[in-house]
Formats: C-alpha cells, sequence, structure tokens
C-alpha cells in the first residue's frame, strides 16, 4: 500500500488536483454561487444580519432534507415523487402526537414519526422491487396514497405544536450567527457517513451506476434499493418534522411543493439522474441558494410571485449548461 | 390441453387490448350492480365527456413516452393554454384561442430543444418547464389579466354539448386527434421514428436519422395537444383557474403506462392509452359512486393504477 502511494507520488498534485476538480467542480461551483449570492444579498441589504440569516436557515431546513431524500433514491438509480407527500404525512402525524403535550414527551413522539415514514418509504421501494413496475409510475400514484393518508390524518391546517418544540428549530442556542436550523443539518451527516461507509451505502452507489455489474459482484438489487427508498423515508420524516419546528403548524398539504423543489435542489447540486455519482454537499448549497432567491427578491422589491418563475428558469438554465458541457466533452 | 392453454395465453398476452377492454367491461359491470341502472345512454355520454380531456393529454404523453421520454409539465401547459385563452376572450374568441395553443406549442419547443440538443433529461427538463409554466402563469395572472376569465361560448360548446342527445362534440375532435395518431404512428415515416429512437437512440442517429429533428417536433406535438387538452377541459366545466388541469398529471401517465406503452420507450400504441384513459375515468367513476371521503377515494386510486400497472408487467410479461 506504502508503495504504490511513493510511487504515484512524483506526478501527483498536478493530476490530484484535476481528479479533485472533476470529481468535485460541480460542487465547489455551487457553493461559489451561493458565496456570489450571499455577497450580492449583503450588497442588496446593507443591514443583513443574524435575523435575516436565521430565517434563511429556517426557510432552507425542510428543503435541504427534501433534497437529501430524493439524493438517496437518485444514487440508487431511482427517483421518488411521492417525497413531499411523505414530508406531509410526518408533519400531520407529528401534529396530532404532539398537540398539548410537553417536549419530552414531543421528542418521543418524533422517534415515533421518523419509525412511521421511514416504513412508508421502505413501503415504496419493496412495491417497485415486487412488482417491478417503474419507479416513476409507482412513485406518482403512491405520492396521491400517501397525499390521502396524511389527508386522513389530519384535514386541514392545524396549528398546536408546542412552543418548546417549534425552539429547537428557531431560536440559536451557541451564537446569533450559527441558528438551531443550521445546527439540524448535523442529522445529515450523522446518517449519511456510516451509510456512505458500510457495505450497504456502497452496494446503493453500486446498483445505481451499473445494475448490472452490481448483481454480477452479488450485490443484492433489490434490498440495496429498498434500503435506498427507506433512508429516503427517513429524511423525508425530519423534513416533516422541520415542517412542524418552522412553521408550528400540521397541514396535509405543506409537503406538496417539496417533491418538485428537491429534485430541482439536487439537479443545481451536481447529482446525476442517471444514478450512482453526487453527494450530499452539494444538493445542501442548492437548497440554500434556492430559499435565498425568494428573499433576495423581496429585498430588491420585487414581486415574489416572480420567485417560482425564476427558480424554474434558474434550473433550466442550469441543466442546459450541464447537459451541453457534456455533449462538448464527448465530441 | 396444456397446449391449447399456452396457446390462449399468447393471444391474450398478442391483444392485451382486448384484455383492457375486458376490464373496462367489468368495470361497467361493477357499477350496473352497485346501482342498477346506472350504466345507460347518458352515462356512457358522460363518461366519454370527462374521458376526452385526459384522453387528448394522454396523446401527447404516449408520444413522448414512445421515445423512451416522460413529460410532466403536460398538466402545467394544459392548465396555462386553458387560463390564457379564458383570460384573452375578452380581445377575440379567435385569438385567445390561437394564443391558447401556442403557449402549448412554445413549451413543447422548449422542452424539445433542451432534451433534443442540451442532451437533459426530460423527466428534469419536464419538471423544471412545469414550474416555469406555472410560475410564469402566477405572474401573468397578477400582473397583465384583467378581469375574471371567462370560458367563450364555442369552447364551453366543444367541451360540454352533445349532438343527438348523446354524443359529446368533444368525442369528435378527439375521435380526429386519435383517427391521426393512430395511423400516423404506424404508417408515417414520423412515427416509425418515434418508435426507432425510443428503442435505440444511437443506433437510430447512426443510420443517419436526425434525431433532434424528431425529438423536438415530438415534444412540441405533445405540447400542441396538452394545450388542446387543456382548452377542452376549460369548456367542460366551463371555467379556468390556476390549477385546472393539475389533477390529470398521475392518469396522464397511468393512462400511458396501463394501456401498454413501455415507460422505457420503443413500443405501445395510443388505441392502448385510449382504453386506459377510460379505464381510468370509469374507475373515477366507480369510486364516486361508492361515495367514500375524498381522501380514501384518492388512496383507492393511486392503489389500484399500481396493481393495474403490476398486473400488466406480471401477467403480460411486459414493462
Amino acid at each position: 500500500m506504502a508503495a504504490t502511494v511513493t510511487a504515484a507520488k512524483p506526478r501527483s498534485s498536478a493530476v490530484n488536483v484535476r481528479r479533485t476538480l472533476r470529481r468535485y467542480g460541480w460542487t465547489i461551483a455551487v457553493y461559489i454561487l451561493f458565496a456570489l449570492l450571499m455577497v450580492a444579498t449583503v450588497i442588496v441589504k446593507p443591514d443583513y444580519g443574524p435575523f435575516e440569516w436565521n430565517t434563511l436557515t429556517l426557510a432552507a431546513l425542510p428543503l435541504a432534507f427534501a433534497a437529501v431524500a430524493q439524493t438517496m433514491v437518485v444514487l440508487s438509480g431511482g427517483i421518488d415523487l411521492s417525497v413531499g407527500p411523505l414530508m406531509a404525512l410526518a408533519n400531520v402525524i407529528a401534529l396530532r402526537a404532539m398537540v398539548g403535550h410537553d417536549i419530552g414527551y414531543s421528542i418521543a413522539a418524533s422517534v415515533g414519526v421518523l419509525l412511521v415514514v421511514t416504513l412508508a418509504g421502505a413501503i415504496n421501494g419493496l412495491i417497485i422491487v415486487v412488482t417491478r413496475v417503474p419507479d416513476i409510475v409507482v412513485t406518482l400514484a403512491t405520492s396521491f396514497i400517501w397525499a390521502g393518508v396524511a389527508l386522513l390524518v389530519l384535514a386541514k391546517p392545524t396549528p398546536g405544536v408546542p412552543f418548546d418544540y417549534q425552539n429547537l428549530a428557531q431560536g440559536s442556542a451557541l451564537s446569533p450567527w450559527i441558528p438551531n436550523a443550521l445546527l439540524l443539518l448535523l442529522v445529515i451527516p450523522l446518517v449519511w457517513v456510516p451509510l456512505r461507509r458500510s457495505r450497504a451505502g456502497l452496494s446503493i452507489y453500486a446498483v445505481g451506476s451499473d445494475r448490472n455489474a452490481a448483481f454480477r459482484s452479488g450485490v443484492n438489487l433489490g434490498w440495496s434499493r429498498i434500503l435506498a427508498y427507506a433512508v429516503c423515508g427517513f429524511f423525508a420524516a425530519c423534513g416533516g418534522l422541520a415542517l412542524s419546528m418552522t412553521t408550528g403548524i400540521g397541514s396535509p398539504l405543506a409537503g406538496t411543493l417539496y417533491t418538485l423543489s428537491g429534485v430541482s435542489a439536487i439537479v443545481l447540486g451536481g447529482v446525476s439522474l442517471a444514478g450512482g455519482r453526487g453527494g450530499m454537499l452539494g444538493p445542501i448549497a442548492a437548497a440554500y441558494i434556492l430559499s435565498l432567491i425568494p428573499a433576495v427578491l423581496i429585498y430588491l422589491g420585487i414581486d415574489p410571485n416572480y420567485g417560482q418563475m425564476i427558480q424554474g428558469l434558474l434550473i433550466v438554465i442550469v441543466v442546459m449548461i450541464g447537459g451541453l458541457g457534456a455533449v462538448l466533452r464527448r465530441s | 390441453m396444456s397446449a391449447r392453454l399456452a396457446t390462449s395465453f399468447r393471444i391474450v398476452q398478442q391483444n392485451s387490448i382486448l384484455v383492457l377492454i375486458a376490464l373496462l367491461v367489468a368495470l361497467a359491470g361493477l357499477i350496473e350492480v352497485i346501482r342498477p341502472g346506472a350504466v345507460n345512454a347518458s352515462w356512457v355520454s358522460n363518461i366519454l365527456e370527462f374521458a376526452a380531456p385526459l384522453g387528448i393529454l394522454a396523446a401527447g404523453q404516449t408520444l413522448v413516452v414512445i421515445t423512451g421520454g416522460i413529460d410532466l409539465s403536460v398538466a402545467n401547459v394544459a392548465t396555462a393554454a386553458a387560463y390564457i385563452m379564458a383570460s384573452q376572450s375578452p380581445y377575440g374568441v379567435t385569438r385567445a384561442i390561437a394564443l391558447g395553443l401556442l403557449v402549448g406549442v412554445l413549451v413543447g419547443i422548449i422542452n424539445g430543444l433542451g432534451v433534443a440538443i442540451f442532451k437533459v433529461q426530460p423527466l428534469i427538463m419536464t419538471l423544471a418547464m412545469g414550474l416555469v409554466v406555472t410560475g410564469s402563469l402566477n405572474v401573468y395572472e397578477q400582473a397583465v389579466a384583467r378581469g375574471v376569465p371567462s370560458v367563450p361560448a364555442v369552447v364551453h360548446t366543444l367541451g360540454s354539448d352533445t349532438v343527438l342527445g348523446y354524443v359529446p362534440v368533444s368525442l369528435f375532435l378527439w375521435a380526429a386527434i386519435a383517427a391521426v395518431l393512430i395511423a400516423g404512428l404506424r404508417g408515417s415515416g414520423f412515427g416509425r421514428l418515434l418508435y426507432a429512437l425510443g428503442d435505440n437512440l444511437e443506433a437510430t442517429r447512426l443510420a443517419g436519422v436526425h434525431a433532434w429533428q424528431v425529438l423536438l417536433t415530438n415534444y412540441a406535438l405533445c405540447g400542441l395537444l396538452s394545450a388542446v387538452a387543456g382548452l377542452v377541459l376549460a369548456g367542460t366545466v366551463n371555467a379556468a383557474d390556476l390549477g385546472l388541469a393539475t389533477i390529470l398529471l398521475l392518469p396522464s401517465v397511468a393512462a400511458v403506462v396501463i394501456g401498454g406503452t413501455s415507460i422505457f420507450g420503443g413500443s405501445g400504441s395510443y388505441s392502448g392509452t385510449i382504453v386506459g384513459a377510460l379505464i381510468l375515468t370509469v374507475l373515477n367513476s366507480v369510486l364516486t359512486l361508492l361515495d367514500v371521503p375524498d381522501p380514501v377515494k384518492q388512496i383507492l386510486y393511486g392503489g389500484i393504477i399500481i396493481l393495474l400497472a403490476a398486473a400488466y408487467t406480471r401477467v403480460l410479461g411486459r414493462d
């Protein structure tokens, strides 16, 4: 091992830099884009302070979880169009369980919610693997099913998430510039890093990048895909709980937009929809960018109605540039 | 005996549309059992009227799915076309309809540009364009549109009137579209190129086909058909709002899949999609008759779509 390292050393740094750039180039570009946007924001709004930063982290928290949930499935070569309804499901079950209770009980209830919605995600995966119906069709159909279940749990938006529970995300315990909503993102590496280093995480990448090769290397395709959908369910549940904390209400329609914006975030974040390529850092930054745009529009005095249009256009332009880059590289 | 069984199984496999029609009849029978006398001429007329917008929307979807793509912006395009048509109708009905259809073609062309030239995955391109369309429509509603949008009489007639008591006017339009599509997919060079592209894009390109021209035209056609579906739908419900066609997105994909078109491209037909659209509409009618609450209806609808698709993949050995 050591011999290989020394042998490789002479032509190392330039090659390594190029390799790092090729592998993480997009992610780095996304972070630079975010930094530039932040600079622009501060120029537009000179009194940008901890309050505005806190608002941004609160807005980005559910979206970041939605993006990470989708990333799990996309890495395994699939797609989950039911992420939004899964978030709504977590959100309404949480409200039902927590209303009128104290913080200790609420946290215990959160664990229950995480379990239930992880199971719902696993059911998505199970249906896809067992029936062999394409993932787009299955998750489009289950998006109706989970949304229906969410409506059965709670018919209309209802306030009542305990204040102490809301404060888990809304306060800033350490310093005004490190709001709790930023710290809660640590859930992602806590689950993702061990998973990625494990055999199971490796097999998810393997299934996503080449199903035949993975099968011939002895990877259990079915289980790997179900696992990816289950972890997707777990992160969607985190997103739903984040919605409970940031909005203080339970709403059966809360998650609707997050399926779409989650997919947008991963595309912007550089995760290949073909599967097997990408990580979690890009999508998280993309979630922040997508949440920052509406805020900047408001600071500029532009009608926030333009937000959705601009978000869509940004994604169209980004994917076209990405596509063009791939075409040029090939030719 | 087993040989005969195998033969009949093969016949079923090769004529899957017969199975679908049998399912359609069975569903109608179910309605007759639940409420005797419910299945009559006016019921059939109603089903056809409500199936027409879905059938036309799913026509565009079929074209795109045959090439191995998917268009998730069809419902947004239909809504936008209908809303723009309705809000522009005070300035001339022909112009309003033309503008509505133009919206569809434009969005289709942009989708096609992204997919064919920039090689963006169809799912992403159309999802993002759906976002752009809905966002732009919101801006349009806030900034440009004045007054309450009203559906012109001619569109209302197209969407909800009947001829000879029972034949919906929209059926004529739907039948014309179906005739062109079925004949065109089988008989025209363009139609055969769609199957070829869906089956093997690289091989088709190496054979000298300008793939990008075919794909671009195809997405533009899909946009046009979505816009037509939106106009018909606006006529049927005699109103146009910002969420008009949203509920038709899942059914438009489901009708194609149930109708036997492979989501991976290369095989399928519009006749299957027609039966798929009819099955979904009748299914909706069954659920309405059962008088279950909306959420339960939604759950059953999703569940049955999965079951149908699963039956298709398993029993008929296709995917």
